[in-house]
């Protein structure tokens, strides 16, 4: 999984080297770093396609539970209640698509930076204009993700499953923890483009600098869209 | 410098926060739905749960893309890098479970 | 009409000043990261082959004790990692690097730095797989690692020892840092095709070799996640007891080997479809002869790429998936067959009426035609579900592999190094030694492989390591041992023409073979910014427009002729800094970057056994690799 994440920080690459150097000329006219993102994003799904394959294709194999819809007695007559929790999943998941939104928010506030507001702009005109305050909110509501997944782990761990305990216990760890440790590359990247915002001020020309990583991160929650419906909700 | 590709198209169609904000509203509401179908027994026991679970997801997934990834507005390249893998992402996962006797022709 | 002049070396030279160790460790100039791969692939190749001679010696006669049992093992498994990742791959990364900006008309690729830190990764993960030989610990569960076999209930424990055998553990952790460099490359080679071509430079007036490796980049980026996950699912098993692959927890025992063919077949077409492109070169330049129906080969190398994703079952009909799938992935691999006979035909409808010049890349791209087709169609034989349950685990399937892989990649990245080793060094390889190469080579080749087709029709499986007389398979062995033998002196020519012509080959000229595509319009070896003036291209076959127009016969290859203006050699006695074309800083962050990734791995490897020292390490790693990405990010390229 580091691995991954290393090759795809990789798109964040640079981003922060070519504010102030000449812009070289390309074959497209489109911006190298965006066309090795969307590639590393094209990658990244079947990166994602084989660990939900795996999850499904073991769904309802596992030998003993604690089991995610259904309630499961071991040998000993002890109770298992079914584990997955909707409500505070349902909850991260809102917190997730959220960040999103506070992720196009800070794209937009980057682009329109410098130009001058509109007579008589009201508070939320003049809030969608802080690219600090969305970074900021998106990698906070990030890091809220990352807190309802700890939650969530030591909470089944509690609960009697671990990486070792079932087929279930090993797929949902592993797929939902790559998901995990792509947000975790996510807020890192977020708190990176939010210290530089703070240091030199992002500017028009920095969109670019701010699309891929809003790229990365809106795929993160699509990926999560899918996980949400396919390993929750649906039984 | 002449030559045959075209420039690329920038930011002119952009949406605004408003469409963010509407997007957002969609995406929530589609999520409420899901979680509130998952609560109800006959419509869970009911063999057109998991297609239209599937549908509302796959909806969200598109919408994503297309408007916070602005897809929709953007290249046709990023479009094809995108798409093209997606396909073999898909058939992939359904033909695994085909093999794996989870789904059947 | 333009005289090309012939700088001598020693000029080209000068305009390469830098030098010295340190230049190559931080080096970002695609040309050295091309040779360094070159260098660095064709050790492994001889590796490999040290490996496929002990193998064959053990072979040789019937109840031989050549080697152990356990060695045997560790030795096919490396034999074949080592081949299919270290030697061929990487070969088929020094063209791309090489050749792919040349080719497009570019000064680089488009992400320099990230070009150097798959090489690194590239070579820290080859000695990372490789030194355990050393130790009698190499991986020894075959280069498709099977789990459950690969899982800690069957890979053994040493002997007088509680703690596992570590073999496969190199193994798992080698090749998830081999995938990251082959990664980080194919993202760096798509962008730079897509976005890197000089003015004229349409994607149907790519040069096939340009073609084919954009092809190959796509199946890298998707085909390389599938086997990811399986290594992560594996490593997990061995080091954290996860189930993924435990039969007695209710894992399913084809887990692995679908997830692995996902990744496997389409790496089938990683190896050969730059061996296709760099013949498709060769042919048309020594046949004076546009490539016979461009449009249609580029169709087929994409389809080729396409449908490479929907056969990888084939390899898994004696695992008895039902008659659907069997005839789901019969009809699909019978399909593939399509579009690479049509190559074949047209490599041979390229050379139909041409004006042949038998150079040692020509024999060599002719000999891949022939000894690919043999490959090619004993494979069509095991895409019947039937003929495959007779000839699955096989000698058959060895000959068969052999033929594409051997008589297919090996046949065509020779007859790359034949043809761009002036363009590299600026100086030819011997042509009389290239022939005694060739031959030896070629009779070498067949008289290993070919008795294989025999020994496996009667019944000889593969990855025994003896077998009993009078069975019928003992002359076959020893044919094929002595063929072995013989591609070691063919081998050993190659090695010494190779290393001999740097110094004493006759000079090259930037046009030595009078070819058509850009590299050829530059001095060999090029200066470090290759093109002085980025040329404007009009034609599939810019220098023959210029040069000679009665061999570029295909009406629709020029529109437009390409300025000859652009085309005119530049003295290369210039720097950059003289010309004012800005080049990358050298710099070794992408190679402490590398460094780190593997430390981390080495942790992990450790991380079982050793908790506390695995951690530090896995740590330390870590923080070597976000550190040298953060300074490497927040540095200027240029």
């Amino acid at each position: 999984m580091a691995s991954h994440a290393a090759a795809a920080s990789h798109g964040a690459v640079a981003g922060h080297d070519d504010g102030h150097v000449h812009h070289h000329h390309t074959t497209t006219g489109l911006d190298h770093r965006k066309i090795a993102i969307w590639a590393f994003i094209g990658s990244e799904c079947m990166l994602f396609a084989s660990l939900i394959s795996t999850y499904l294709i073991y769904k309802g194999k596992s030998l003993v539970g604690p089991f995610p819809h259904t309630e499961y007695v071991d040998a000993a007559g002890k109770v298992f209640k079914p584990i997955l929790d909707i409500p505070v999943t349902s909850a991260s998941t809102f917190v997730l698509l959220m960040s999103s939104l506070a992720m196009v928010l800070a794209l937009q506030a980057v682009q329109l930076k410098g130009q001058p507001l509109p007579a008589g702009a009201g508070w939320w005109t003049r809030a969608q204009r802080s690219s600090q305050l969305w970074l900021g909110v998106t990698a906070l509501l990030g890091a809220m993700f990352l807190g309802f997944q700890a939650y969530e782990f030591t909470s089944f761990v509690r609960e009697g499953l671990t990486l070792k305990t079932n087929l279930f216990g090993s797929t949902f760890f592993t797929l939902t923890g790559f998901h995990g440790a792509h947000v975790t590359v996510g807020v890192l990247w977020l708190m990176s483009l939010l210290w530089i915002d703070r240091t030199r001020g992002l500017t028009p020309k920095d969109e670019l600098v701010v699309d891929i990583c809003a790229l990365y991160w809106h795929f993160v929650d699509v990926v999560w869209i899918a996980i949400f419906t396919l390993i929750y909700l649906i039984q | 410098m002449s030559h045959d590709s075209e420039p690329a198209e920038h930011a002119h169609a952009h949406p605004t926060g408003a469409t963010y904000l509407k997007v957002a509203a969609i995406l929530t509401l589609i999520t409420v739905i899901e979680v509130w179908a998952y609560y109800i027994p006959a419509l869970v026991s009911s063999p057109l749960f998991n297609p239209s679970l599937l549908i509302m997801s796959a909806a969200k997934f598109a919408i994503v893309v297309l408007f916070y990834m602005h897809l929709k507005y953007d290249h046709k390249l990023f479009k094809a890098l995108f798409t093209g893998p997606l396909i073999v992402a898909t058939g992939t996962i359904f033909a695994l479970l085909f093999l794996f006797a989870k789904i059947s022709l | 009409m333009a005289t090309l002049a012939t700088p001598t070396p020693a000029a080209v030279a000068g305009s390469d000043a830098k030098s010295g160790l340190w230049s190559w460790l931080a080096t970002t100039d695609h040309k050295r990261i091309g040779t360094l791969y070159l260098w660095t692939a064709l050790a492994f190749f001889l590796i490999g082959g040290l490996e496929a001679v002990m193998i064959r010696t053990q072979l040789a006669r019937p109840n031989m004790g050549f080697v152990s049992a356990e060695t045997y093992n560790q030795l096919f498994t490396m034999h074949g990692t080592t081949m299919v990742f270290l030697a061929v791959m990487p070969l088929s990364a020094a063209f791309f690097n090489f050749l792919i900006p040349l080719q497009i008309g570019a000064r680089d690729v488009a992400f320099p730095r990230l070009n150097a830190f798959s090489y690194w990764v590239y070579l820290f993960g080859g000695i990372l797989i490789t030194l355990p030989i050393l130790f009698q610990a190499a991986p020894d569960g075959g280069w498709f690692g099977y789990a459950p076999l690969s899982t800690p209930a069957y890979s053994g424990v040493a002997p007088g020892s509680s703690e596992l055998k570590m073999n496969m553990d190199f193994w798992v952790a080698g090749l998830q840092v081999l995938g990251v460099s082959s990664l980080a490359a194919a993202f760096n080679f798509i962008t730079t095709i897509i976005n890197m071509r000089a003015p004229g430079m349409t994607l149907m007036r790519m040069p096939m070799f340009t073609w084919m490796s954009f092809v190959v980049q796509f199946l890298l980026i998707l085909a390389f996640p599938p086997i990811t996950v399986a290594l992560v699912f594996l490593m997990m098993d061995r080091v954290f007891g996860t189930t993924f692959y435990q039969v007695a927890a209710g894992a399913d025992p084809l887990l692995w080997q679908h997830l692995f063919w996902v990744f496997g077949h389409p790496e089938v077409y990683i190896l050969i479809l730059p061996a296709f492109g760099l013949v498709s070169e060769v042919l048309p330049t020594f046949s004076k002869k546009p490539l016979f129906g461009y449009n249609v080969m580029v169709y087929s190398g994409i389809m080729i790429g396409f449908l490479g994703f929907g056969v990888w079952a084939h390899h898994m009909f004696s695992v008895g998936m039902g008659a659907v799938a069997d005839s789901i992935f019969s009809l699909m691999t019978m399909l593939i067959a399509i579009p690479t006979g049509v190559k074949i035909f047209n490599w041979i409808a390229t050379m139909w009426s041409g004006e042949i010049r038998f150079t040692v890349p020509m024999k060599f791209a002719i000999a891949l035609i022939a000894m690919f087709t043999i490959g090619g169609i004993s494979g069509v034989m095991h895409s019947s579900p039937p003929a495959d349950l007779q000839q699955t685990d096989t000698y058959f399937v060895v000959a068969h592999f052999h033929y594409v892989l051997f008589g297919g990649s090996i046949m065509g990245i020779f007859a790359g190094i034949y043809f761009y080793y002036p363009k590299i060094t600026g100086r030819f390889l011997d042509e009389r030694l290239g022939n005694a190469h060739f031959w030896l080579n070629f009779i070498g080749m067949n008289l290993t492989f070919f008795p294989m087709h025999f020994s496996g029709l009667l019944g000889m499986p593969r990855r025994i390591y003896t077998y009993d007389a009078g069975q019928g398979w003992d002359l076959f062995n020893l044919l094929a041992t002595y063929g072995t033998y013989l591609l070691v002196v063919a081998t050993a020519v190659f090695v010494w023409n190779f290393v001999r012509s740097r110094t004493r080959g006759a000079v090259a000229g930037g046009d030595p073979w009078h070819a058509a595509t850009l590299e050829w319009s530059i001095p060999s070896p090029p200066p470090e910014y290759n093109f002085a003036k980025i040329p404007t291209i009009g034609s599939r076959y810019p220098l023959w427009d210029l040069k000679e127009p009665t061999w570029n016969a295909d009406p629709s290859g020029h529109a437009v002729p390409s300025d000859p203006s652009d085309l005119q050699e530049e003295t290369a006695s210039h720097t950059a800094k003289a010309l004012g074309i800005p080049m990358p800083y050298p710099t070794a962050k992408p190679l402490f970057t590398a460094i780190g990734l593997v430390v981390m791995f080495g942790g992990l490897l450790l991380f079982r056994d050793h908790h506390a020292v695995g951690l530090a390490i896995l740590l330390t790693g870590a923080a070597m690799l976000i550190g040298g990405l953060y300074a490497w990010l927040t540095s200027p390229l240029e």
